[in-house]
């Protein structure tokens, strides 16, 4: 390969920078077919019960409005299951379920009269409070996709009772909601029978399939396009109900419909992390050597469907000991279905496993970053494979180095006037693989290539990225390549989520190109016997966090003047675009270990901090300079890139190295995030 | 029930005069009536800035500004800056990576034009040390007068350092 044409490992500007920036790029809300119209969703005022009645005389009758749909008048849709069954039943679930929508011809009208369909309820107890003593929890099946849900070996309780020195302890994590910054959208156009929806997903192919299976529709008559995702975090990984909502409005009607989640309605309707119940047991000997993990994790659910965040997994794989064992229990509660946000499972898991690690370091009286480098383990605990590669060592060693590490203060012993100084280390893993996908590539014959695969781009530079690999593979400029994303049109392909999109988009790339250079003019490729081959590897990406926090003495506020965070994930292929990823998991992290907490009401049964005023995530204030590096590293068993997926690892570690500074610099552990100033105040 | 009114606005340099529901935000004017879609709603309360404009030169959140409330503002959206070849922070903002999904980014962009004027007007921050002085804009106050505006996606320090590139 020639090296002038080489892009990969360069960082190049997104291709689709300057539509953004000049406002040009089109988001799911702003497309406008001819005679669209809008509908806005009516939420169920309780948390348990039923719709007695709907009344939409008075809506009814404003100008304007084309029509009311609830439970009542609603088509049936014979494939509609779980969250996407919607209006199927006047049984309410949680509060804030769709129980209505109106319709009319402006956003203003429709907004009137969503407000004036009158809707009674027949009201049943709640249940919506998690805790570890619930009498209703349960052993799911399988966690979250596919996980074992328990995991035992040796015999960790005499482990534990041999063990020099132990640590018990009780983590929690708040439920946390994704917030993207563009709201949840779809305008629903019907022609002919087939249904063409223009909507915010992470993954259109997917949420097409899943679209006609609700209408019990052929697939190829239902399409998604979705080329702007303003950011998704999980939360646009599967079609939410709106979607499907927009679609039955669409067809009630006979025009198009454009529906736009609000901000307050993205808090019941588009997902949420769960919150969780940690219980993490370590045992070492004198050698501070892991003997025996343990971790125990219980979580909710909803009664509309199951979801079992995978918690403890993460403890599986990261450091070995001859005994351990992991569980997850849930219970179903009258509340929203929880769903994924980055990194579910690895990042409210991380928080528990790397603060013990923090505690265990502090009992055993050695430093935390050399603990960990005693519990290296040179295979996977889990399968008994070896990684792929497994660069953590590294991580630690050279972001020791970078950060200063060596100038740690002892616990509570640095002052700057009113500032407590700590600093504090976390490891950050994630796993790496790629999954199926189709691409079709086109030489055009004058020298330019067309490729169309249907994978999304919500922030991570995908579109960017593809473009580099079709280039380098092709041995041409960048210019001569367009990669067209998001619309299902172009076949089966893995959605952005799981670290695993350009992975597996990029292999699928990689495979046309070879088509193309064999001189084939047109190229249709699908990898899923590729991506199904098995590995005899564990493989995941690696990184370590650092820290350093400032806490006024007196207030108990905590600042973050600066982070730092080492990862080893394969080759990097956009430096540019793969810091601003890191640099976005961490803030989201950071955010995670001070801020986010969505506040339950149980009496009203409900969430109830439900926008950005009282939900709160970082502003620029917030956030001080965060530094990325990464080490050297190149594995191929993941992909024909040699990279491994970085849109998760950012997040998973940053809350505990957060959590591990704030015990650095004052001596208070805290062990229930977010670490608010009301949990330091009258203990510094 | 919808109350109609005529307003003129002056939307990035073209006088319009418009018949108006009396219950349009500027913001849903914006979007909806006159296809200018650079202006983001992200949450429709004025709390994350994604649709600051500019009116009469001040950042303003669209969303909070009712249409018929603003006869005869001139008004200039993300596409308004971009109208004579990408503003200097537009380009910026591209060189420096200072957004990823792009949502919030015309919202932050225009916040940082108002900002620029507002420190070459002289205005103090909350992150000033003496209110009395002009203003010197480094990275604290860029982050105290940027902190409407949020970033889900977490670009933070690459749109400081863009307005830094910028500011000079």
């Amino acid at each position: 390969m020639s090296t002038a044409t080489r892009t990969l490992g360069s960082p190049v500007e997104r291709i689709e920078g300057r539509e953004k920036v000049a406002g040009e790029a089109v988001y799911a809300a702003e497309h406008d077919p001819e005679r669209v119209v809008h509908a806005v969703i009516v939420q169920a005022a309780i948390a348990k019960g039923s719709v007695a009645s709907v009344d939409a005389g008075e809506a009814l009758r404003l100008p304007g409005v084309l029509g009311v749909l609830c439970a009542e008048n609603a088509p049936e849709l014979p494939g509609g299951e779980g969250e996407l069954a919607v209006l199927q039943s006047p049984g309410v679930a949680y509060r804030g379920q769709i129980v209505a929508a109106a319709i009319a011809d402006t956003l203003e009208t429709a907004r009137h009269a969503a407000q004036l369909v009158r809707v009674t309820y027949e009201t049943a107890a709640h249940d919506v409070e998690l805790h570890a003593g619930h009498p209703r929890l349960y052993k799911p099946d399988k966690v979250n996709p596919n996980f074992s849900t328990d995991t035992e070996e040796g015999d960790v309780d005499a482990a534990l009772g041999a063990a020099e020195v132990t640590v018990d302890e009780i983590y929690t994590t708040p439920a946390q909601h994704n917030n993207p910054m563009e709201p949840h959208a779809t305008v629903a156009v019907w022609e002919d029978g087939d249904l063409r929806l223009y909507d915010s997903t992470q993954g259109a192919w997917n949420a097409a399939q899943a679209i006609a299976k609700v209408f019990a529709l052929d697939p190829g008559r239902v399409r998604v396009i979705s080329q702007h995702v303003g950011g998704g975090f999980g939360s646009k990984g599967t079609p939410r109900p709106h979607a499907v909502l927009a679609a039955m409005c669409a067809r009630y009607v006979g025009r198009p419909v454009k529906l736009a989640v609000t901000r307050r309605q993205m808090f019941t309707l588009t997902g949420y992390r769960t919150p969780t119940i940690q219980r993490i047991r370590l045992g070492a000997d004198a050698g501070a050597r892991l003997q025996a993990i343990a971790h125990d994790v219980i979580e909710q659910t909803s009664t509309v469907q199951e979801f079992a965040e995978q918690t403890a997994v993460v403890t599986r794989m990261l450091y070995a000991a001859p005994n351990r064992r992991t569980t997850h229990r849930l219970v179903a509660l009258d509340l929203p279905t929880p769903s994924w946000m980055r990194a579910p499972g690895e990042c409210p898991g991380m928080f528990a496993l790397e603060s013990a690690l923090d505690e265990l370091a502090i009992a055993c009286g050695i430093d935390p970053v050399e603990l960990r480098l005693r519990n290296e383990p040179e295979i996977d605990p889990e399968s008994g494979n070896p990684f792929s590669t497994r660069n953590l060592v590294a991580c630690l060693r050279d972001g020791a180095a970078r950060f200063g590490w060596t100038d740690r203060p002892g616990v509570r012993s640095r002052r700057d006037g009113r500032w407590m100084v700590g600093m504090g280390v976390a490891s950050s893993t994630y796993p790496a693989r790629r999954a199926a996908a189709t691409a079709h590539a086109t030489a055009a014959g004058d020298g330019t290539y067309v490729f169309r695969i249907s994978a999304a781009d919500i922030g991570t530079g995908a579109r960017t990225v593809l473009t580099q690999i079709a280039a380098d593979a092709l041995e041409v400029p960048l210019d001569r390549v367009r990669v067209e994303i998001g619309d299902s049109d172009a076949g089966q392909a893995m959605l952005a989520g799981g670290s695993m999109g350009t992975s597996s988009w990029g292999a699928a790339i990689i495979e046309a190109c070879a088509g193309l250079r064999a001189g084939e003019p047109e190229v249709h490729v699908d990898t899923a016997e590729s991506a199904r081959e098995a590995v005899p590897f564990a493989r995941h990406a690696f990184g370590a966090q650092f820290v350093e926090v400032r806490v006024d003495a007196d207030t108990g506020e905590v600042r973050i003047p600066r982070a730092l965070g080492m990862f080893a994930c394969g080759r990097i292929l956009n430096p540019l675009t793969a810091r601003s990823q890191f640099l976005g998991g961490m803030t989201m992290g950071i955010s995670m270990a001070l801020f986010e907490e969505t506040i339950l009401d149980p009496v009203a049964g409900a969430y109830m901090n439900s926008d950005l005023a009282m939900y709160h995530v970082p502003t620029n204030a917030d956030i001080g300079e965060i530094d990325v590096g990464w080490v050297a590293e190149e594995d191929t068993t993941v992909n024909p890139m040699g990279a491994k997926g970085i849109g998760e690892i950012g997040i998973v570690g940053t809350a505990a190295a957060v959590a591990n500074a704030v015990y650095n610099a004052t001596g208070v552990r805290v062990r229930d995030l977010p670490i608010t100033p009301a949990k330091l105040v009258g203990r510094l | 029930m919808a109350e109609l009114a005529t307003v003129t606005l002056c939307i990035n340099g073209e006088q319009r005069t418009l018949e108006l529901d009396t219950r349009t935000s500027l913001l849903d004017l914006l979007r909806e009536r006159l296809r200018l879609t650079g202006s983001k709603k992200g949450c429709d309360h004025g709390q994350c800035g994604a649709c600051t404009v500019l009116i009469d030169g001040r950042r303003a959140n669209a969303c909070l500004a009712l249409a018929v409330a603003h006869d005869g503002a001139e008004i200039t959206t993300i596409e308004g800056l971009a109208a004579g070849g990408l503003h200097p922070l537009q380009t910026a903002f591209v060189a420096t990576d200072a957004f990823q999904c792009g949502y919030c980014t015309p919202g932050q962009i225009c916040s940082a034009v108002g900002m620029l004027a507002e420190v070459e007007a002289g205005w103090p921050s909350h992150a000033a040390a003496d209110v009395a002085r002009a203003p010197e804009l480094d990275a604290d106050e860029i982050r105290e007068r940027m902190s409407g505006n949020i970033c889900r996606c977490g670009a933070y320090p690459n749109i400081v350092r863009a307005i830094q590139a910028v500011a000079g």
